[in-house]
């Protein structure tokens, strides 16, 4: 397989992850927020496609699940009913990508089914794992998005420039690479309203984590700007009395392109664990807003952690995406220096 | 010469002092193991044990002090009740009165004059022999305004001291200005004081710096059956058996059986499961019902107890502190919807009770609608309505305090007051506290449904307190109080409004409303009427007015949930605090059985 169709096969992969998250309303059968509190830490249900008698069912089903009588979180199938899982049904409303309003989920069942379990509230776990990556991935989209931009814009400032104001820049970025962030956020957090509103703490994670990590691109870009700068065309267009605005655009930022894609694909994944770190933390956004982080903060109480090993899943959600960032990240660095971008995304 | 002939006697003298400390120090450790004709103990009924051997206890917080006179917290309680005794002792198992240090009392017809008659030939846990000075000295102490001591308050009757005044070498004579309800309950928890060692402290005013926790293990002595060992910060406090204790089994030899008990400081709530599940601890106390069940299904050389209903109640409460003109519009505009009794019935009315004790106590509690829990069937006011859920009922009485409900951009519908306002607050919770947390949750969605938005806030237990007592910058707040004993009077600084832990409007110098007044009226006759069924009666209305207008809006109260090695003898559990070392001196270890690991 070549570069190319791996990287386009990555590519696809991501998109089709990144739009059943877009899409988690459809995908989930409930509100992530709606509470079932006659099904508190609901095993997840399997599905079954073969009855008790052997007979063999083309629509899968379920066995609705009820609390052993006396206990509280031990669960027991009533096998005399099958409950057939039904398709493309109407339930709780929703927004696709925060505009469309719908009611279309893309399954669910006369009983309330639970495919990966629910929590100590009874929420649809997999309805949460959803939503939460809603927050997780956009948190770590934008904040990488942010980096970038900043870090484009004061990288390509210190090395198309260089003198003082390079030396002035980057060590302003170093300062900013010593900055233990979890603490700014802690300190930052002390100084806001007791009370932030989901919103807006989304957008002081999200701020914190972008304010933080331009650093580091910030020096690469400056590297290249660098080099590119002393280059055969580029004197030759500033001979021929192109601006420094001109020689920026077309010239010397386009040279900055494959490592700033890279270093995207490398970033994502590592600001949505910052995000998971700061909602496990309980910095993030506040509960019962879900997000991957806040959902495995649940775990840091020991009888969760040794009696519903369902609750362990929103960590392995994670693992698909960020194989899929960091595939893409090699790959874009093993076709770095060899072709342009421009070349190899030629044909997407 | 002289030089030489003086060293010799020196050392001499120095031998002489060394035998002389020897002999003392065997006397005294030979003397109290067989009881003097002269010492009255006092003979205890219960499974005779074993004697030697430790047991191994986690504290979840490093206790404050050892000084029963400024000991508030709940850790330090409970240490000091190991190490200390007072004159008359409530049998946390019966809740009735016992005699300890003394012997027996007497109460005048009028309610008036209790005398009461101390054990003879006592010593404190240092050998020092125990007197009346101690007794009067003590009561001095406690009573004096500039030692602060917790609980001086219940000493005072009608405003007025009790008197204390010496008859004879054994008796003494309690004077009291008025009759006090709870009668000789009244000395429980009274720790008798070492004069011998805290006097010149006293004097120097600095009674309140003794007992520290790094105080030498010689410069501190109690009457309980347990003395100070040793204390390393952070890490752990030992006490070992005090040899004097003033009681026996019914086979006549000397309580406590054990030679040590070991507090471990372990702070997480988890972090004790963990300890105890792996032998380290040989008894767990507190547990959330969550971590029981977990300790149940894998019990193996360990047994689990559910001791039944507590003390403790939970509740939600709003910020109606009168806070002047400084206060932000914002937060006056909040206080305006808290004061409104409506709007607190119908948050009361919304909120799911079983549920709380389904998902939080996983069944092992039970819902609340009074500061009484069903721990403490005598003074709970069985008249006293269990309303059910209902959002009907609550939508009818906001509707009626002019909130009403709009629909908004996104379908949702939403409360707002009568100026339009949206009904939006946040609930501040202990975050080291999961079951509170939870409960916040829980009501967080029951209120949704009314269309109030609420944001729960976790904050650290300090700074909770901190904005609840000093600050007053919240909206609402779940907490939870444990009263250590059944009877209302150490619960008066919560229903008095000038009582500091009035947690909704706290230290008033007028009652802020007719009902409050009311309370304060009630509780102050309750403390001076002699007769159970008419403080009980007092109490009721007590009850009945804090259902009616809901200043606190009660949740829900755990059960008390222990566990203990199978080895420990003598383990039972009571309901009130402390709820496993209550009979401290009983317990032993059966069959030298291995001691838990340090």
């Amino acid at each position: 397989m070549s570069t190319r169709s791996r990287l386009l096969l990555c590519v696809a992969v991501l998109a089709a992850l990144h739009l059943g998250v877009a899409c988690a309303g459809f995908f989930a059968p409930y509100d992530p927020a709606a509470q079932d509190r006659e099904h508190p830490y609901a095993p997840p249900m399997r599905l079954h496609f073969v009855d008790g008698q052997g007979g063999l069912h083309l629509r899968p089903f379920f066995y609705a699940q009820a609390l052993r009588s006396g206990s509280f979180d031990a669960y027991e199938e009533n096998r005399t009913r099958a409950i057939p899982v039904k398709f493309f049904i109407s339930g709780a409303p929703y927004r696709v990508l925060g505009v469309l309003p719908l009611r279309m989920h893309l399954f669910g069942g006369d009983v309330p089914v639970y495919l990966l379990g629910s929590d100590g509230y009874g929420r649809d776990l997999l309805s949460r794992v959803l939503f939460g990556g809603q927050v997780s991935l956009l948190a770590g989209l934008i904040g990488a998005g942010l980096t970038l931009s900043i870090g484009l814009c004061i990288g390509a400032a210190a090395g198309f420039w260089g003198g003082w104001k390079d030396e002035a820049l980057m060590r302003v970025a170093e300062l900013f690479l010593a900055l233990p962030w979890i603490y700014l956020l802690f300190a930052m957090r002390a100084f806001l309203p007791l009370a932030v509103p989901p919103l807006k703490a989304f957008l002081l994670v999200i701020m914190v984590i972008g304010a933080v990590g331009w650093a580091r691109p910030a020096r690469m870009v400056r590297g290249i700007v660098l080099s590119a700068k002393e280059r055969d065309f580029v004197r030759a267009a500033r001979g021929f009395g192109a601006s420094g605005g001109y020689l920026l655009r077309q010239h010397i930022l386009p040279e900055t392109a494959s490592v700033v894609l890279t270093q995207a694909a490398i970033l994502v994944p590592q600001f949505v664990l910052a995000e998971m770190t700061l909602s496990f933390l309980g910095l993030g956004v506040p509960e019962p807003v879900p997000s991957w982080g806040n959902m495995l903060a649940s775990l840091q109480h020991y009888n969760v952690l040794v009696s519903y090993w369902w609750m362990y899943l929103p960590a392995l959600a994670m693992v698909p995406f960020f194989l899929g960032y960091l595939v893409l990240a090699s790959l874009l660095q093993g076709s770095r220096g060899t072709s342009k971008i421009g070349e190899v995304f030629g044909g997407v | 010469m002289n030089e030489r002939r003086a060293s010799l006697w020196q050392i001499g003298t120095v031998f002489a002092v060394t035998l002389g400390c020897v002999l003392c120090i065997h006397s005294a450790v030979s003397f109290p193991s067989q009881a003097s004709a002269k010492e009255e103990l006092l003979r205890v009924a219960g499974e005779s044990g074993r004697r030697g051997g430790r047991i191994v206890i986690a504290l979840r917080s490093e206790p404050k002090t050892l000084n029963p006179l400024i000991a508030a917290d709940g850790t330090s309680r409970e240490v000091i009740s190991a190490m200390q005794a007072d004159l008359v002792h409530i049998n946390r198992a019966t809740q009735l009165t016992e005699p300890a240090l003394a012997k027996s009392w007497k109460i005048s017809a009028d309610g008036l004059r209790y005398t009461l008659t101390l054990r003879q030939g006592l010593k404190f846990s240092d050998g020092h022999p125990l007197d009346m000075e101690d007794v009067l000295f003590t009561f001095r102490v406690y009573l004096d305004e500039a030692v602060h001591a917790t609980q001086r308050d219940l000493l005072i009757i009608d405003g007025k001291p009790i008197t204390v005044r010496k008859v004879d070498a054994q008796t003494v004579v309690f004077q009291l200005a008025k009759p006090y309800g709870v009668g000789e309950r009244m000395f429980d928890g009274w720790a008798i004081l070492p004069r011998h060692l805290l006097e010149t402290a006293y004097k120097e005013g600095k009674l309140a710096q003794s007992g520290a926790l790094g105080t030498a293990a010689n410069q501190w002595a109690g009457l309980g059956a347990f003395r100070l060992k040793e204390y390393v910060a952070g890490q752990r406090l030992v006490l070992e058996r005090n040899p004097y204790y003033w009681k026996t089994d019914e086979q006549g030899s000397r309580l406590p059986y054990l030679d040590e008990i070991v507090f471990l400081i372990v702070p997480s709530a988890d972090a004790q499961v963990l300890r105890f599940q792996s032998g380290e601890t040989d008894m767990i106390s507190r547990l959330g019902a969550e971590n029981f069940s977990v300790l149940s299904r894998q019990a193996r050389d360990y047994t689990m107890t559910d001791a039944g209903p507590g003390l403790e109640y939970n509740f939600l409460f709003f910020n109606l502190n009168e806070l002047g003109e400084k206060a932000p519009a914002e937060i006056a505009r909040k206080q305006s919807w808290f004061r409104a009794e409506k709007f607190r019935q119908a948050v009361s009315q919304a909120i799911d009770r079983e549920a709380i004790v389904r998902l939080v106590y996983q069944g092992r509690g039970a819902a609340l609608w009074g500061p009484v829990t069903p721990g403490n069937p005598r003074w709970a006011n069985a008249a006293i309505a269990h309303a059910g859920r209902s959002l009907d009922k609550s939508r009818q009485l906001l509707a009626e305090a002019g909130f009403r409900l709009i629909s908004a951009e996104n379908g949702e519908s939403r409360l707002v007051d009568a100026d339009g306002k949206p009904v939006e607050f946040s609930i501040i919770t202990s975050a080291s506290n999961a079951d509170r947390a939870k409960m916040a949750a829980l009501i967080q969605d029951d209120l949704k449904q009314l269309g109030m938005r609420v944001q729960v806030v976790p904050l650290e237990l300090r700074s909770l307190i901190d904005r609840v007592t000093q600050t007053k910058e919240y909206d609402a707040c779940v907490l939870g109080i444990t009263s250590y004993d059944a009877d209302p009077n150490p619960e008066l600084n919560v229903w008095l409004s000038n009582g500091d832990m009035h947690l909704w409007n706290p230290s008033q110098k007028h009652p802020a409303t007719d009902w409050e007044a009311e309370i304060d009226r009630l509780m102050e006759q309750q403390l001076t009427a002699t007769n159970t069924a008419q403080r009980k009666k007092l109490y009721d209305r007590v009850q009945e007015i804090l259902s009616e207008h809901q200043p606190m809006i009660f949740l829900a109260s755990p059960d008390i949930l222990v566990g203990a090695k199978r080895s420990i003898g003598n383990f039972h559990p009571a309901v009130l605090e402390p709820y496993v070392l209550w009979n401290v001196e009983q317990l032993y270890q059966r069959n030298g059985a291995e001691n838990a690991r340090r």
